[in-house]
């Protein structure tokens, strides 16, 4: 479905991603962990079209999208939710679906109507349709990202943090949410600070680190592996130098 | 007992809706009835009023939604005003052919400006049209079809095609100003209201997340470019026909084509619809009121715009939204009825 092959990137003399390979199935829920200053946003910035990559190609179905705007990779099937949420803050809750729904498809105003709507049933905001979306709590921006990344069809859909900040309980609406979406036949990858709640719907884990992957496996093989808790606990006992 | 007040509360607040909407009829009736209910003066303040309407839309379309803050609007302003004369002058089309022709050269004028306007970004995009509109006025000012430097008037033959006495032809550009302000808001209620419309709306609020929910950043930019730029040669055409006259200083004023209009715009609100109608206004009533002040009113202009931005960034209308709860002029989307 997507395969990443040497992509590097750079900012000034800091290597962020240095030549990371990664292959994502068709199907499957990947959750991709690691400490901060990983590189993982800037991973997910790569493959959502948002910066080009210094080095490296990305396949995704078969086509080199390594320069595809980010507009062009929504339309061939990638949407994407940012790790803070990105409303059109003057727009109601239900116009900011409307735009994914529209431009996602090509489709007219008018068409891409009834999408908007299911999709605000779906995550739960079908009340909140008439709010301006600057107004909403942290869920519900949460949620609206996941919305609008949905309204789009996607084929993949790339997740950032969307479990960040949030209690269990509103976790759990969520994870409902992207397991629905998943058994539809969309392939997830979802990068979480909360491993609790990743461990509870991913199929694999990938651990990045120092800006390369650092282990891969289920779950429960990556988080009993010595040498990531290692990296992991290390790595999060001196977050300031892994800043720098 | 709280049901009940809250009620109220409501019906108070959509009641503003309909009295904003009410006063915007009232105002376009009196547009209407102006040739009519106005002397010839005040017609001519309002047909400039109008000509301003529109480059205050236009600016608001680019600066406020496409996120192209252009200085160099007077570029094409001027542009508009030297094509409307040639047509006129050198060519036999006819005079009112000469102000559509005016707006079709500023597009096609548009088109190689895009090469260097769409290169740059923020900063360097406003410097760069600036120049842009400041080299096109000192090309202007080269020709000497043009009079050159000096710039030159219309000639009377030209001028009587549009009404025998100056109550007839003031009238005629009233009303050509009126259909053109008309059009201009028209044309861009739909703009607003299309697939391309709501996707500016959201790249007015966030561009890069506008980009993820597949906005075409790229195509949305040049739509409104190609959009503002005949309207802006058709304004230019209406306002050589009031002043009578091309000049490269005049034709090609930054302060009167441009430093305004970001102050109307400014004033009344960026990135709304209601915005520039209301910056306009305002901008009107400040100059007429305070213009024997001489100097001083330009200071007063300025002073306004500076605590408007400190105040709201969205300018009165951003102001009056705090309170008002709905558009004036709706270009929002309503979800499907019935769920």
């Amino acid at each position: 479905m997507l395969e990443l092959v040497g992509l590097g990137r750079h900012f000034g003399g800091l290597n962020v991603i240095k030549g990371l390979d990664l292959t994502v199935a068709e199907g499957e829920i990947l959750g991709i962990i690691g400490p901060n200053g990983a590189g993982k946003s800037t991973l997910f910035n790569l493959i959502g079209g948002n910066l080009a990559p210094n080095s490296g190609r990305i396949v995704y179905a078969g086509r080199d999208i390594t320069r595809m705007t980010s507009w062009h990779r929504c339309r061939v099937g990638i949407g994407r939710t940012f790790q803070i949420p990105r409303p059109f803050h003057q727009m109601t809750v239900y116009e900011n679906v409307l735009v994914a729904a529209v431009h996602g498809s090509g489709n007219t105003v008018a068409r891409a109507k009834g999408r908007a709507q299911a999709v605000l049933e779906q995550t739960g905001l079908w009340h909140r349709q008439d709010m301006p979306a600057g107004r909403l709590s942290l869920l519900d921006l949460k949620r609206l990202e996941l919305a609008k990344a949905l309204a789009l069809t996607p084929k993949l859909l790339l997740l950032d943090e969307l479990a960040g900040g949030l209690t269990d309980a509103e976790c759990n609406g969520l994870l409902d949410i992207v397991r629905k979406v998943h058994s539809g036949g969309t392939t997830v990858v979802w990068i979480e600070h909360v491993i609790r709640a990743l461990r509870r719907i991913a199929g694999r884990f990938v651990v990045l680190y120092g800006g390369n992957i650092f282990a891969s496996g289920t779950p429960d093989e990556v988080l009993a592996d010595a040498r990531v808790k290692e990296v992991y606990l290390g790595a999060e006992g001196n977050a300031g130098d892994s800043g720098q | 007992m709280t049901g009940v007040r809250n009620v109220t509360f409501q019906f108070d607040k959509r009641l503003l809706v309909l009295i904003g909407r009410g006063v915007l009829v009232l105002l376009a009736a009196m547009l209407v009835a102006a040739p009519w209910i106005f002397d010839l003066a005040d017609l001519q303040v309002i047909t400039e009023l109008l000509c301003l309407l529109v480059l205050a839309v236009m600016w608001n379309l680019l600066a406020g939604y496409a996120d192209i803050v252009t200085i160099g609007q007077h570029g094409f302003v001027g542009i508009g005003c030297y094509a409307f004369y040639a047509f006129a002058v050198f060519t036999d089309v006819g005079p009112y052919a000469a102000i559509l022709l005016a707006g079709l050269t500023t597009l096609v004028f548009a088109l190689p400006a895009m090469i260097v306007v769409f290169r740059l970004r923020a900063a360097y995009l406003a410097v760069g049209t600036w120049v842009l509109a400041e080299v096109m006025m000192l090309g202007a000012g080269k020709i000497d079809a043009f009079g050159a430097g000096l710039g030159i008037s219309l000639p009377v033959s030209v001028v009587r095609e549009f009404g025998g006495n100056i109550a007839e032809r003031f009238t005629t550009i009233y009303w050509m100003a009126l259909i053109l302000a008309v059009t201009a808001m028209a044309a861009t209620y739909f703009l607003m209201r299309s697939a391309t419309g709501i996707g500016l709306t959201a790249m007015r609020d966030n561009e890069e997340a506008a980009g993820a929910v597949g906005v075409n950043l790229f195509r949305a930019r040049v739509i409104c470019f190609l959009w503002a730029a005949p309207f802006l040669g058709l304004a230019g055409a209406l306002i050589t026909l009031q002043k009578l006259r091309i000049a490269p200083a005049a034709s090609f004023s930054i302060i009167d084509w441009t430093v305004y209009i970001i102050f109307i715009v400014v004033i009344g609100g960026v990135g709304s619809f209601e915005g520039p109608v209301i910056g306009t206004f305002v901008f009107f009533l400040i100059r007429e009121y305070l213009q024997s002040w001489g100097v001083w009113h330009f200071i007063v202009l300025g002073g306004v715009s500076i605590a408007m931005v400190l105040i709201e960034p969205r300018g009165i209308w951003g102001l009056l939204r705090r309170v008002v709860p709905g558009d004036l002029i709706p270009v929002s989307h309503r979800p499907p009825r019935g769920s």
